[in-house]
């Protein structure tokens, strides 16, 4: 396969297309505006739903709607629209319907800007709408791995019968690389129980959040969970390098990884035992996987284009002996390889043979 | 036991199920539920329908049809019926809304479905107040309507005015049949679920979004028993939300009915 150099918001939207999307239903805004552009075009020319909804409200409504039914179906957004749809990803979780849905997170909070952040973590990793629960949250850190986890993100989505995030930014959405497409999907729909689609022979079926009774809403309470549980047994995912020998482990996702791996690179280059560690998955967060690593690791910095929003999970995952050191950019800043090099330099490592 | 001498002279529509209603003596919402439940019988179109309920007391709607439901956030009926038509286009789908469901926290998502000629059909029942909460002011709630939210009657210059729904979204060109019915008398009854039956039908035809605003009594948030209730339909409802055909579109006058 040869690689094409693609924008990333366009390549996700191709890779929901080659996944077998069913419906999209949008809003636009920056910096993911060209994902919705991109499918305008390409789903009405394969004869598939393309609907500009009015809000990003109506947008995750409408793909409530959709997944419903079994379709497979998308929304993407950014930070401040995200925060509408919190309300309908709570509804959809506690239905269990399967969704996805892309966040090219920008500055926050309020209006913010339109520059690449990661200060969504907390609403997307946490639950960011009311009650219990947490939806499947993958952090890509190139257009390629947006791409791949865009792809599977829908059989995701199906098996586990849960909202799958793609927790990007406006530089992975905004920024052009070289990928390798996917193989189209066609998908034959398959009924599971619990899809609507016409009471024809069968008793009706019912999608709903609701459980008046408190026994009833634990047992929807206690189905989220279960779920939720199958997904922290088989879907942590996250990347290691260099951490086998390392003095310090410098932990970051998405694009601050990228720019973390720069510096963690030159450090080792000067003979300095820094490793890294990049959950793919946030939610559920590797927490063993780091766990693991505390117990010869006493060093840790992490590295957030936020105000250290994951720090509270590294700190949960590594106790309370290891020193957690944060470097973060706000407001939309990218951190330099260099900044993270003070950072880590300001650490005081002794160099290999020293 | 039905023997060879018994004759069914009435009986509840098969597309209704069993279920006790939650609903209050006096209340609209049975009469209109059976309504609904008769034209989809009369249709034949169970099976293939699909209902969206909202929130307030039509919250539990699902537990009274006997067709596939899905129960949607406060107002967002719309949306969700327009995500499940657009991937369903062969079945039939309805939202059913009260007035502070699609008259305020959900007018974007109502607006909007219509503006597109979303082919859904809209069963938007309209008692003038919050009922599942417990009475209070609703958008459509009447200039001087005391409720527990507005106690000493809704004073407009400080709560704003009623929101006739209906008479706005006949003006969009999207629209194909909005109409206004009420139930206040067995008369009118007949009316309503003969518009409920041209709605369901602009949908079949494919001919676009369709409305039925129906007018309903709540004698229990209007602190009035079920009869006194029915008169204020008729005497106070329907002069400021006057019944009748608000938009029928060409193609819903000519259309063929099965």
């Amino acid at each position: 396969m040869t690689k094409e150099l693609w924008k990333g918001n366009e390549a996700v939207a191709e890779a929901a297309v080659r996944a077998g999307l069913h419906a999209y239903f949008g809003y636009p805004i920056t910096p993911q505006t060209e994902l919705l552009e991109y499918l305008a075009k390409r789903m009405v020319e394969l004869d598939r739903v393309f609907l500009q909804a009015e809000s990003e409200l109506a947008a995750i409504n409408m793909v409530y709607g959709a997944g419903s039914t079994g379709a497979r179906a998308m929304t993407s957004s950014s930070s401040p629209g995200v925060s509408l749809m919190q309300e309908g990803i709570s509804y959809i979780v506690a239905s269990g319907v399967p969704c996805v849905l892309v966040d090219m997170m920008r500055g926050g909070p309020g209006l913010g800007n339109i520059a690449p952040s990661q200060a969504d973590y907390f609403q997307l990793v946490k639950g960011g709408g009311h009650g219990d629960y947490h939806p499947l949250v993958l952090a890509p850190a190139s257009v390629q791995e947006a791409v791949d986890l865009t792809y599977e993100a829908f059989d995701l989505a199906m098996k586990y019968r849960s909202v799958v995030i793609i927790a990007a930014d406006g530089a992975i959405g905004q920024m052009m690389e070289p990928v390798e497409l996917p193989p189209m999907r066609d998908i034959e729909p398959k009924d599971q129980g619990w899809e609507l689609g016409g009471a024809i022979g069968r008793d009706r079926r019912i999608i709903t959040s609701i459980g008046l009774e408190p026994a009833e809403l634990e047992q929807i309470n206690l189905t989220v969970q279960a779920r939720q549980a199958l997904m922290q047994a088989a879907e942590v995912r996250y990347v290691e390098r260099w951490t086998d020998d390392a003095d310090l482990v410098v932990v970051a996702f998405g694009t601050a990884a990228r720019v973390a791996q720069s510096a963690v690179r030159e450090m080792r280059e000067r003979g300095l035992k820094v490793g890294l560690f990049r959950p793919i998955s946030l939610w559920p967060f590797p927490t063993e996987q780091l766990a693991q690593i505390a117990k010869k690791v006493k060093r840790f910095l992490v590295v957030e284009m936020n105000a250290g929003q994951m720090v509270e999970d590294v700190r949960l995952a590594v106790g309370s002996e290891p020193s957690v050191a944060f470097f973060g950019k706000m407001g939309g800043l990218v951190p330099m390889p260099e900044e993270i090099l003070e950072r880590i330099e300001a650490l005081e490592l002794v160099p290999v043979g020293s | 036991m039905l023997t060879d001498a018994m004759e069914i002279v009435w009986q509840r529509p098969s597309s209704l199920t069993p279920a006790l209603t939650h609903y209050c003596p006096g209340c609209g919402h049975g009469i209109i539920n059976r309504l609904v439940g008769e034209v989809i019988d009369e249709l034949g179109i169970r099976e293939t329908t699909i209902g969206v309920a909202s929130v307030g007391c039509s919250v539990f709607a699902y537990n009274y049809f006997d067709c596939d439901f899905a129960e949607a956030a406060h107002g967002r009926a719309p949306a969700m019926a327009t995500g499940i038509k657009r991937v369903r286009p062969d079945r039939t789908v309805f939202t059913y809304q009260g007035d502070g469901d699609l008259a305020s926290i959900g007018t974007a998502e109502i607006v909007h479905a219509a503006a597109r000629g979303e082919n859904i059909t809209v069963i938007f029942v309209n008692n003038a107040v919050y009922g599942m909460t417990g009475g209070q002011m609703a958008p459509t709630s009447l200039p001087g309507m005391k409720t527990t939210s507005s106690p000493f009657g809704r004073d407009v210059h400080r709560a704003g005015f009623p929101i006739r729904m209906s008479e706005m979204l006949a003006t969009l060109d999207g629209t194909s049949y909005i109409v206004r019915r009420s139930t206040h008398d067995p008369g009118n009854v007949n009316k309503t679920k003969k518009a409920i039956k041209t709605a369901f039908q602009t949908q079949i035809n494919g001919l676009g979004f369709s409305l039925v605003e129906i007018l309903s009594a709540c004698p229990v948030n209007w602190n009035l028993t079920a009869e006194e209730a029915l008169h204020y339909v008729e005497e106070k409802l329907v002069p400021y939300y006057p019944l009748g055909d608000l938009k029928v579109a060409e193609t819903v006058k000519n259309m063929s009915v099965r």
